[in-house]
């Protein structure tokens, strides 16, 4: 990177004072603008889930909240009828839970140890390998529903959390792969050869020297992978269904049936509570699912 | 590095190869996901399957059939224009949103989260709270009347030749952020005296960005540019919680024929045919890129070595 | 018997063959500077004694067992790397038991090692500190200290000063001999720089695309360089090559001036025969001073056209032309003479060689 970089430097700090305090005005306006519609369904989806139900239906989504009340949170959470059960989204928001976490943590770890083999014990067509597993992040998922539904079936995993974990867990390898061998590449080789020299073996320099150096990409990584795999839809629709649903499937399956009387309150609720998980860990880690965006882009 | 060979003893092998071995597994399972499925998937595409998955070849009649097919030649125009629209869309925005913050604004940080939240939520969250917004009985429309006008219309998502542009506009919201992030990071990285230099040759700021600092970052546009692309052909579950591919096939786009071919049509080879030309679709825009990059790394060893 | 013992050895990648048939032996507690520009291989040797590359086919013994195969870690080396190489997440401390835990030394053991290193270094007070809290001369000494604790056969250093500012190069270069005098190992030492070479080797060898070009005390490959490359590696400034033919009264220079010879100091040239002389710039002296004759040499006069003058502060260079051909002088400041005059030089011609204009080779 170059020494001072075009951020050291303000150009619209330049010139009269007038011209400036114009320049600024102009930026936080637009900034300004740009945010209100960004945040604006966020914001809309919130004020109806404290809307009553005959509020909404009278004047739609967009005005003002009358009667404000909290209790389609608690309705939309366990009592909401989805698919004839009337459980709420607890259930599917569990199941989406039970299927995330297991899979990042797994996919995470293996990426690690793949990633360390593939930059630092480096052999004979390391790159080709290396090549072939990031494929997997370009591989369109249609390719691989129907080979997924046979293994799935075989294995006695159709319909079962644990085969979404597997399907997640093999596909997120691709991405968990990627970042971290790119990551360990910026580690000097000459680190390794010293813990050699030490009398370190694989598992030792893996556990005392690149471990210790991890915690970015480990971060990453995670963030990434749960965001990914809470999200995700296709899988889960296809691969389960009724009460093995993860939360995205389930949010479709109720607000997708148009028939019937529809409870906007409660539905925004459950739907703020499917987005609630990934926005909490964004906000959290905001920096480093910035810095996994890049690594994984510009690659 | 390429380590010592060593002699004698099953022990020492496994310890000279520990890395390989413990390489295997991840490699079995990406052999599988990637080549063995490809291969599988194709290989339905060229057989007799309907309902159930048959082995038995039958040439690449599916393929004709697919071709010949309404519904799937509305859906890859769709998700040309889609895609056309989206990708510019998104990194237009997401250029001006970049070069707004790269003006050293206050609370930088809460600008880039507002523009960036989006790409954390999923797209069936994102479609639903769209579908509320955008539907006339229960969204704009509705408020634009209850506000007086009552002439006031707005129904893009139910009309056929507008329903598209939903789709846009939403994929828009959801990814410029993306796009943002990276152009500043890449607006960041210009190195300064070229800031500088062009300050006091005179250009004012727009002309600086304009002449100097974006054409420097040209690399990042086309990463951008391969990303959202890549986005725009698995497009899926934005459209199904949006629009469900309608009013009739207005929005419907590739991904969504193979799912409804594979699993509700019960045309399982003609699903996988559609399944094998979204990989070509990818393959079409990947393939070019990667070997560009490859050719432009090869480049720059060149000049330094 | 030799410490460390290279016989034969060749590596190569692919179809490329980096070394060249290597023959090197170090007697024990002897200090061995592998010196060379960049790319001539010398890099790769030391990787190769330390096992972190592997031999296509030769052999190396260290303390007479041959290691061809052996682990880094089974070969008893310690080495000091360019970039040191520190772990960053562990302190100094750590850093330096990190290759005894590895060994399974016992803890108290460990603790009065580093206790003795660290005092030797004087790095007491930085033991726990992490290396980003260490300036680079500090970082330095703790490579060091993480190689001395191990009490090793043989120690490896691959260039461990070029990433130091100049002065403090010099501090470090005095420390590092002063540590091989007090400890007493034997010492691979690859640098590119020849004066550190030089300074502290007691034998240099001297590398050159992937050959051995020679290997000798540092006075001796001084004084007797066998090629031309050796010649003009070592020292600095460069030393001068001048093109020449043999003649009846001594050499010819291409330009017409004329050198007398020394009575047998080449007697088996023949007239007419072309030669390359090569005169380091410091056996140049002004022509008055006679300083060849007060060593017991031979000084022999020749004019000289000096261009340019470049004060270095206690010497100068002057940047001449002898016979129209360029060359690099070297006088004591006070003795430069004015730039754009032709001015009376003497050389000491005992201490000048001639060189083969097609092999390279020394006559």
């Amino acid at each position: 990177m170059a020494e001072t970089t075009h951020a050291d430097f303000d150009a619209l700090s330049t010139g009269s004072l007038r011209r400036r305090i114009t320049a600024k005005a102009i930026v936080y306006a637009l900034l300004t603008v740009f945010a209100l519609f960004y945040l604006m369904p966020i914001v809309i989806i919130l004020a109806n889930t404290l809307r009553p139900l005959d509020d909404i239906v009278r004047t739609g989504f967009i005005a003002w909240p009358a009667d404000p009340s909290l209790s389609h949170w608690a309705e939309a959470w366990s009592t909401f009828c989805i698919g004839g059960t009337c459980e709420g989204v607890s259930r599917y928001f569990k199941n989406s839970l039970a299927m995330a976490i297991p899979a990042t943590i797994i996919s995470t770890m293996l990426g690690l140890i793949n990633g360390y083999i593939l930059s630092k014990w480096r052999f004979r067509g390391a790159d080709l390998l290396f090549g072939l597993i990031t494929l997997g992040v370009f591989l369109p998922p249609q390719m691989t529903l129907l080979p997924w539904a046979w293994v799935l079936g075989n294995v006695g995993l159709s319909n079962t959390i644990s085969g979404l974990i597997l399907v997640h867990v093999v596909q997120g390898v691709s991405f968990t792969t990627l970042f971290c061998r790119n990551y360990f590449l910026a580690i000097p080789d000459d680190l390794i050869k010293a813990a050699r020299i030490d009398g370190a073996g694989f598992w030792r320099i893996f556990r005392r020297i690149v471990l210790p150096l991890s915690p970015p990409i480990v971060i990453v990584a995670v963030i990434w992978q749960f965001t990914g795999i809470w999200n995700e839809f296709l899988f889960g629709t296809i691969f389960t269904s009724g009460d093995k649903q993860p939360i995205t499937a389930a949010i479709v399956a109720f607000s997708g049936s148009g028939t019937g009387e529809r409870h906007y309150n409660v539905e925004a609720a459950a739907v703020i509570m499917a987005a609630l998980p990934p926005l909490f860990i964004y906000l959290v880690g905001g920096k480093y699912f910035v810095r996994g965006l890049t690594s994984g882009a510009v690659k | 590095m390429s380590l010592p060979a060593s002699s004698g003893g099953l022990g020492r092998w496994l310890g000279d190869h520990i890395a390989q071995i413990v390489l295997i597994p991840t490699l079995l399972a990406s052999f599988a996901y990637v080549v063995l499925f490809s291969v599988w998937t194709f290989w339905l595409s060229v057989s007799t399957s309907t309902m159930l998955p048959d082995p038995t070849f039958s040439g690449f009649g599916e393929y004709a059939a697919l071709w010949q097919s309404k519904r799937w030649t509305v859906s890859f125009s769709n998700l040309f224009v889609f895609g056309t629209f989206y990708v510019i869309g998104a990194m237009v925005v997401g250029t001006l949103l970049a070069i707004l913050i790269d003006q050293r604004v206050k609370f930088e940080a809460v600008w880039r989260t507002i523009f960036l939240y989006p790409l954390a939520i999923s797209f069936i969250v994102t479609g639903t709270v769209w579908r509320w917004i955008f539907h006339p009985q229960t969204g704009v429309e509705l408020a634009l009347h209850d506000m007086g006008w009552i002439s006031a219309q707005f129904d893009w998502i139910t009309d056929r030749d507008l329903a598209l542009y939903v789709v846009v506009i939403t994929a828009i919201w959801h990814a410029s952020g993306f796009a943002m992030a990276l152009i500043l990071a890449g607006l960041r990285s210009v190195d300064g005296d070229i800031v500088k230099a062009a300050q006091i040759d005179g250009a004012s700021v727009p002309r600086t960005y304009a002449r100097v600092i974006l054409p420097t970052i040209w690399p990042i546009f086309l990463a951008v540019a391969v990303v959202l692309l890549q986005f725009a052909i698995k497009t899926y579950d934005l459209v199904v919680a949006l629009t469900q591919g309608g009013p009739g096939v207005a929005t419907t786009v590739p991904a969504i024929v193979v799912f409804d071919l594979m699993f509700e049509r019960g045309q399982i080879a003609q699903g996988s045919a559609a399944a094998v030309m979204i990989l070509v679709a990818l393959g079409i825009v990947l393939i070019p890129y990667a070997l560009y990059m490859r050719w432009r790394k090869r480049q720059e060893g060149g000049d330094h070595g | 018997m030799s410490s460390l013992e290279i016989k034969d050895l060749r590596k190569r990648f692919g179809n490329v063959e980096v070394l060249k048939n290597i023959n090197l032996a170090a007697d024990s507690g002897e200090f061995i500077a592998l010196v060379g520009p960049s790319g001539c291989g010398k890099s790769t040797l030391l990787a190769m004694i330390a096992g972190l590359e592997s031999v296509s086919s030769g052999e190396i013994r260290i303390d007479g067992r041959v290691v061809n195969d052996a682990a880094p870690k089974n070969r008893d080396i310690a080495m000091v790397f360019q970039s040191y190489a520190l772990y960053p997440t562990m302190t100094v401390r750590e850093n330096m038991s990190f290759g005894m835990e590895s060994r399974r030394v016992p803890k108290a053991e460990q603790a009065t090692t580093i206790a003795r290193v660290a005092e030797m270094l004087q790095i007491e007070p930085l033991l726990n500190r992490k290396p980003s809290q260490l300036s680079g001369g500090q970082r330095q000494r703790v490579a060091m200290g993480r190689a001395l604790v191990r009490d090793p056969k043989l120690f490896l250093f691959d260039e461990p000063l070029s990433n130091l500012d100049a002065k403090l190069r010099i501090e470090m270069r005095a420390e590092i001999k002063r540590l091989h005098d007090t400890v007493g190992k034997t010492t691979v030492y690859v640098t590119h720089d020849q004066v550190e070479a030089m300074t502290l080797a007691s034998r240099i060898a001297v590398m050159f695309g992937g050959v051995l070009q020679q290997y000798d005390t540092p006075r001796e490959i001084y004084r007797n360089p066998v090629n031309r490359f050796v010649a003009g590696f070592m020292g600095s400034p460069t030393m001068n090559f001048l093109d020449a033919t043999v003649g009846e009264g001594g050499l010819v220079l291409d330009g017409g001036a004329v050198v007398p010879l020394l009575p047998d100091q080449f007697p088996r040239l023949s007239t007419g025969r072309k030669v390359v002389w090569g005169v380091r710039p410091e056996h140049f002296s002004p022509a008055a001073e006679r300083r060849a004759e007060r060593r017991g040499g031979v000084s022999v006069p020749i004019k000289a056209q000096v261009d340019m003058l470049e004060p270095t502060g206690a010497e100068t260079i002057l940047f001449t032309r002898i016979s129209g051909q360029k060359a690099l002088i070297s006088v004591d400041a006070d003795d430069a003479p004015e730039a754009g005059a032709p001015t009376q030089m003497a050389v000491d011609m005992g201490k000048t060689c001639l060189f083969d204009p097609e092999t390279d080779l020394r006559l």
